[in-house]
């Protein structure tokens, strides 16, 4: 039976200065995925890669090798060096680990903005490649679909979604009561990330026409820059552009605050002391809180952002707790399906079906012929038996070959739908509710066994 | 019959006051409307009784302490009903009408001596030197009201406790750049005003400083805003600080006019004025 690996970093676990150089490589023409055929233990594959983000979902036979084959892969395509500990930086979730975290990942619950709207768009976009590079079959084709049906499910059911949105809205009203208008004021954008380009949307929405790019890495500036129509600067300079900007939207996602006391001290004499408003978006964060206690300076980190909209902090707590609740559930549920997946209970469900379906029909027919005797009706009940178990004993024959094969999940999904033997399940590109009521049905299934 | 006059355009100020106080818990513009127009028909009443004043005694009414609170009063109102027209602020109603109740009311509490015995000996010079001391004073009152709006809006955004008042304040650079002009206009008219003084003290007194507490502690609330501007044209002084200084500039402004005519001795207090009387 294969597993499911996820195998990853994020802005919780790596420096940002690997994260970059990672998803620039992976902005490459090459796309990992294209490696697949190379990889002798993996058999599925799918690859995220966003600014915060870098996570590798595949299955495998064997755990260790694929694992290894896994971060080669990694290694060989970002063209880092052998000696860097890589292992450090990276998480490897198994099963359902793995499950749970692709879920919370599609619905932004790991996101450095919990709620921001962006991440299932790009994860959608990662599953169109590996779609496009024939990576996925069974397993990730049905999990991704899932994935997106979880991320739906917690964007209705709570309202997680709508506080990333009204954090950027907040910002840009905080900036009007600080300086009334926007306009005529420049917009420096450090870093980059999901929340910041919202939140230098919504500037470049009110009107502002100067905006600063300051990125560590020039490509990424570039195309930033092309989007918001700003000028870039070199990242080493920033500092220095603090003299003429009066907005600053940051998210590196440094382990150390980029701009400290000092920096912005001694500046703002230079500043003629003009406001100035940093909107302060990584976690953690990249201004130090004491920039704050000079004299016409804000910092406004995303919890005080977010204490600005009415979501109290115990609201969204609860706001959490009830997706992580949705993100468990929908864990079990895949699980039950996965663990259909296996021979022995695909066998047991033919067998049961064909025994159902056989009973059934063999009391409507002595309903109709109630003058049998007991010898003949034990006739009909081993007749009918004994045609059953010819006819299944190849199909069971084959599974029980093949259940021994890295190809098994193929197969038991193959014959389950041969079978129907969950009712009503579609292919995976079917709509959305239908797979939805598909897996209502597998959970059932699985609670009465 | 201007006494009546006064009490109405008291009730007035107090009834314009209540309205934007009102306004500044609900935002609604008709209240604004109101208030500045109860404000303005105050202000009618008040010039109206001054100009009678002027009249019947022949002389201008500052030759008391009460007369001459009760001018600064109206010219402070009528200060504030320009400003509004020329910059649309309409929440600084709030701020600046209870100042003006306070003025008012204080005027008619404090004692009728007089401070000069003959308001009319010293010509125009007397005239011009409490015009323009008066105008930049009432400039100076705005700046004050502005100075805590401006403390109060910062706090909040500082502190990241927002509240109604958060909602209702204007911008804090609306605010800032308001104090501004209010500031660079009232700064000379101050400065003409103290020039005017002592060109008025140097005919009467025949010396141009006679080291009276008022001219002392005119020129130091003087030097209070002189470094207001000088910090803020130079290095761009602005925001918390300024608008610190400000209001102590005020404070200072408050205790020369009342505290050194009602207290200290000086020909420009009331007990001069009976030596000279």
């Amino acid at each position: 039976m294969s597993h499911i690996i996820l195998l990853g970093m994020n802005h919780k676990t790596a420096p940002v200065e690997i994260r970059e150089q990672l998803a620039v490589a992976c902005r490459k023409e090459v796309n990992p995925l294209g490696m697949l055929p190379n990889l002798e233990h993996v058999e599925e594959l799918v690859f995220l890669s966003t600014c915060n983000r870098v996570e590798f979902l595949f299955t495998c036979g064997a755990i260790s090798e694929g694992i290894s084959e896994v971060k080669a892969l990694l290694r060989t395509h970002v063209g880092l060096p052998t000696s860097l500990p890589l292992d450090s930086y990276l998480y490897v979730h198994k099963d359902l680990e793995a499950v749970k975290h692709l879920f919370m990942v599609a619905s932004s619950l790991d996101s450095m903005v919990v709620g921001e709207p962006q991440i299932l768009g790009q994860l959608k976009e990662a599953y169109r490649f590996a779609v496009e590079f024939r990576t996925v079959k069974t397993v990730l084709n049905r999990l991704m679909h899932k994935a997106f049906s979880v991320a739906k499910r917690v964007r209705t059911e709570t309202c997680i979604g709508s506080c990333a949105v009204s954090v950027s809205y907040a910002a840009v009203e905080l900036a009007r009561k600080i300086f009334g208008q926007v306009k005529d004021k420049r917009v420096l954008l450090i870093g980059a990330g999901e929340m910041a380009e919202l939140a230098a949307d919504h500037f470049l929405r009110q009107g502002v026409r100067s905006m600063v790019v300051a990125n560590r890495t020039l490509e990424r500036s570039i195309e930033l820059a092309a989007r918001f129509n700003a000028e870039t600067v070199p990242f080493d300079s920033l500092l220095e552009e603090l003299k003429t900007t009066d907005i600053v939207v940051s998210s590196t996602g440094a382990r150390e605050p980029i701009i400290g006391y000092r920096d912005v001290k001694a500046r703002m004499r230079e500043r003629r002391n003009r406001p100035l408003f940093f909107i302060d978006i990584a976690v953690p964060r990249d201004i130090d809180p004491k920039v704050n206690e000079i004299d016409n300076v804000y910092v406004y980190d995303i919890d005080d952002l977010q204490g600005v909209i009415e979501f109290n902090k115990e609201e969204r707590l609860s706001q959490a707790r009830t997706a992580e609740h949705i993100i468990d559930e929908e864990t079990i549920k895949f699980r039950n399906w996965m663990e259909s997946l296996s021979a022995v209970p695909t066998i047991v469900s033919v067998r049961e079906k064909a025994e159902r379906i056989r009973q059934n029909e063999v009391r409507k027919t002595f309903s109709q012929l109630p003058d049998l005797n007991d010898r003949e009706r034990e006739a009909i009940e081993v007749l009918t038996s004994s045609i059953l178990k010819k006819l299944l004993h190849d199909p069971i024959m084959f599974l029980k070959r093949k259940a021994q094969r890295d190809s098994l999940a193929v197969y038991m999904d193959f014959t389950q739908q041969l079978f129907n033997l969950i009712e009503g399940m579609d292919e995976v590109d079917a709509p959305q509710a239908e797979n939805e009521k598909a897996d209502d049905q597998v959970f059932l299934k699985a609670a009465k066994k | 019959m201007e006494s009546l006059f006064l009490v109405i355009a008291t009730l007035c100020y107090l009834s314009g006051t209540i309205g934007y106080l009102v306004y500044l818990l609900r935002d609604r513009e008709v209240l604004h409307r109101i208030s500045w127009s109860i404000l303005l028909a105050g202000a009618l009443f008040h010039g109206a009784a001054l100009v009678m004043l002027t009249i019947e005694t022949g002389h201008f009414p500052v030759t008391s302490i009460q007369e001459a609170i009760s001018l600064f009063a109206w010219v402070f109102v009528v200060t504030y009903l320009v400003i509004q027209i020329k910059l649309q602020l309409r929440i600084l109603g709030s701020f600046v009408s209870p100042l003006a109740v306070i003025f008012m009311i204080s005027s008619q509490l404090l004692p009728t001596k007089a401070i000069l015995r003959n308001g009319s000996s010293g010509s125009g010079w007397l005239i011009a030197h409490v015009a323009s001391i008066f105008l930049a004073n009432a400039l100076f009152a705005v700046l004050f009201s502005l100075g805590i709006m401006y403390l109060l809006q910062e706090r909040r955004i500082k502190k990241k406790n927002f509240g109604l008042l958060y909602e209702r304040l204007p911008s804090l650079e609306r605010i800032d750049s308001i104090a501004h002009v209010c500031l660079l206009s009232g700064f000379p008219l101050m400065t003409a005003g103290l020039i005017t003084g002592f060109a008025y003290a140097a005919m009467v007194w025949r010396s141009p400083w006679n080291w009276d507490p008022k001219e002392v502690l005119s020129v130091v609330t003087w030097m209070i805003y002189a470094i207001l501007v000088h910090e803020r044209l130079t290095v761009g002084w602005r925001g918390r600080r300024a608008a610190w200084l400000a209001i102590i500039g005020f404070l200072a402004t408050v205790l020369t006019f009342v505290l050194a005519s009602l207290l200290l001795s000086g020909h420009h207090s009331v007990i001069s004025g009976n030596l000279y009387g």
